[in-house]
């Protein structure tokens, strides 16, 4: 009986989502209207105009049939320009670090937390609703472009997309928003440790780095340590293979990357190595169905969505044990 | 109905070593203005970060409307404003958007937050600039806003931490117009300060704060009786036979000292004086010249307190026993 009452006595009050959409509601607009977004906004549609502009002009002079015409819009590259999807794994992570780098610091520096903490509301509600209405903007700016090279790629190449073309174009606007959603936690955990917004930046901007350049760099170094190939037998070489994706999954670009692969391109049967023995009575280049691509896909979405949980979680419990006072 | 809207026992908060509150006993009546006085650093908005549930005391027990802030953050939070030293806003936000973002996260409807903020903006005075960023207000302007944001709630108890600091002669002391206002709409207020003259003309009582430990408590009048003894000064000139007049004043009941520089005169007493003063320099045979009185001031208190802290030790020592 005593511990039943001290159960309810510890259990808090009231639900930690009171007054989250008040904070997405209010940190959306923020966004939508600063100046910041929308020089990226900016940046993101012109790259888009122009990698979609010469996708179109690369896909005008080919004359081979394809099924999937529209995804080629995101996937065509003409040097000295990358390919749109390619660009977008670089440009997501900036959106989302620009999103998120400031959100708890910058209430810190403007005096607002303890006004805004006062209220009757949990501290859950303000992180949560900063990263949600960081998420909707990603989303909604993502969203926006995705629609303008649709729309783009109907009008200059006048073919309708199909259903298929459709939905496998939104699956990769998910995986986009599943990628922006592990930069946007990072960014929020160091807007959380960092009371300086630069600093938050910079760490946050630094990982990005890191992933984007040298990851790869310390994988082919790694690799042969963990597992090294000294008889050269098959097996050991198709253990190797395997380590080295494996370690290069821990990147969340990598398996954006490949989730972009798969998707966008549905000719692609296998992420990882494939042996000779597999490839009997496969049809060489006849496409996936949606639903397979999305098997061979399914974990990297998964573990890009645990990665910003986790991160969130973090962020969450620094943000819990931070001291108030300015 | 609980009597106390505050009472703290025995609430203490530690970072590491560094006692920033130790031993608090606190009780604020409904209905009453509390000044929380000291130094910088002398803990009081710790103090205040705990009544509100921002910052988890070490050990001790607070309630406040009756509620445990620690446990039931929320309902404490909806019937408390708290006003943070220097306010801060968003400042790319209307007064008006900032005032609503506000009410919203108080649970208030669109509608109700709208109607609400509006009528606050009115009443002080700042309906004109309502709807221009926060960022070109000035510094009484962000103060009175700061007051709005916390009546929007429609409080039992405001909370202010240094609310009169930074603001130039006049607009405090209309500031502090507004908080007896407050305390007429039956409002109670805990505010913290080291501008000790501007507390004095609203305090009901005040509590002393030096190094986390209250270390008086009371209305300014029983604290000039505790610290400075008699408190009250009376100042005369007066000719006459200096050795009797002296000795007569020293027999008015209630004066414990006299000082006698040349035909001036000045009286340690224990309250207003001068009437019983000048019957006893006519009595003694004096011309009476000069005559006024220094009621007992806070600032007295605190620098004879401060400065003399040993000194101070012992009176409430005394006091205590």
């Amino acid at each position: 009986m005593q511990a039943q009452l001290d159960v309810q006595a510890r259990r808090r009050e009231g639900s930690p989502w009171t007054g989250v959409w008040a904070v997405v509601a209010k940190e959306m607009a923020d966004h939508l209207s600063s100046v910041r977004m929308q020089m990226l906004e900016l940046l993101i549609v012109v790259t888009a105009s122009g990698t979609v502009y010469m996708a179109m002009n690369n896909i005008r002079s080919t004359i081979s049939e394809d099924a999937f015409i529209l995804l080629k819009l995101f996937t065509l590259s003409q040097d000295p320009v990358p390919a749109f999807a390619g660009l977008l794994a670089f440009l997501v992570p900036l959106v989302a670090i620009a999103l998120a780098f400031d959100s708890v610091n910058g209430e810190f520096n403007r005096r607002t937390m303890s006004r805004v903490l006062a209220q009757p509301i949990y501290r859950d509600a303000l992180l949560l609703g900063k990263f949600l209405a960081a998420l909707f903007t990603l989303a909604l700016v993502l969203m926006a472009i995705w629609l303008l090279i649709i729309g783009l790629g109907i009008f200059g190449l006048g073919i309708p997309p199909s259903i298929s073309e459709v939905m496998r174009a939104l699956w990769f606007w998910v995986a986009s928003v599943l990628y922006g959603s592990v930069w946007i936690a990072l960014a929020l955990v160091f807007s959380v440790r960092f009371r300086q917004p630069a600093t938050a930046a910079l760490g946050a901007l630094a990982v990005w780095l890191f992933f984007t350049v040298f990851w790869d760099m310390i994988v082919g170094v790694v690799t042969p340590l963990l597992s090294p190939v000294t008889y050269n037998t098959l097996e050991e070489v198709v253990k190797q293979a395997q380590v080295q994706l494996m370690i290069s999954r821990i990147s969340p670009n990598a398996l954006y990357a490949e989730a972009m692969v798969a998707l966008l391109q549905p000719t692609v049967r296998s992420l990882g190595i494939v042996l000779s023995s597999q490839l009997q009575g496969m049809l060489l280049g006849a496409p996936l169905p949606l639903a397979q691509s999305l098997l061979l896909i399914w974990p990297h979405l998964t573990a890009l969505a645990a990665g910003a949980i986790l991160l969130f979680a973090i962020a969450y419990v620094l943000f819990q044990r931070q001291e108030i006072r300015a | 109905m609980n009597e106390n809207v505050i009472e703290t026992k025995g609430l203490t908060k530690r970072y590491g070593d560094f006692v920033a509150v130790e031993d608090l006993n606190l009780s604020v009546r409904r209905g009453e203005v509390f000044g929380l006085l000291g130094p910088n650093g002398s803990g009081k908005t710790t103090t205040i970060l705990m009544l509100l549930g921002l910052t988890e005391p070490t050990s001790g027990s607070v309630r406040v409307l009756g509620l445990d802030p620690a446990r039931q953050p929320l309902s404490v939070k909806a019937h408390v404003g708290y006003m943070p030293e220097q306010v801060g806003f968003y400042d790319e936000l209307t007064g008006r958007e900032n005032l609503t973002y506000i009410a919203k996260l108080d649970g208030l409807s669109g509608r109700e937050a709208q109607r609400r903020g509006s009528n606050l903006l009115r009443r002080l005075g700042l309906a004109e600039v309502a709807d221009q960023p926060v960022g070109t207000y000035s510094h009484g302007m962000r103060q009175r806003l700061g007051v709005a944001d916390v009546l929007i709630k429609r409080p039992q108890l405001i909370i202010m931490d240094e609310p009169t600091s930074g603001l130039d002669p006049e607009r405090a002391r209309e500031f502090l117009e507004l908080i007896l206002d407050l305390k007429a709409e039956g409002i109670s207020i805990l505010l913290s300060s080291h501008l000790l003259y501007q507390v004095q003309a609203v305090c009901d009582r005040v509590g002393l704060f030096q190094t986390g430990r209250m270390v008086l408590e009371g209305s300014v009048h029983d604290l000039a009786h505790q610290v400075l003894g008699s408190a009250y000064r009376v100042y005369l000139q007066a000719d006459g036979p200096a050795q009797a007049l002296a000795a007569a004043l020293r027999d008015v009941p209630g004066v414990a000292a006299v000082h006698a520089d040349g035909n001036r005169y000045e009286l340690e007493a224990d309250a207003d004086l001068r009437a019983e003063a000048a019957e006893a320099v006519v009595k003694a045979g004096g011309r009476l010249l000069a005559l006024d009185v220094q009621a007992p001031s806070l600032d007295d208190i605190y620098s004879r307190y401060f400065q003399q802290p040993q000194e101070a030790q012992e009176v409430e020592d005394a006091s205590a026993a």
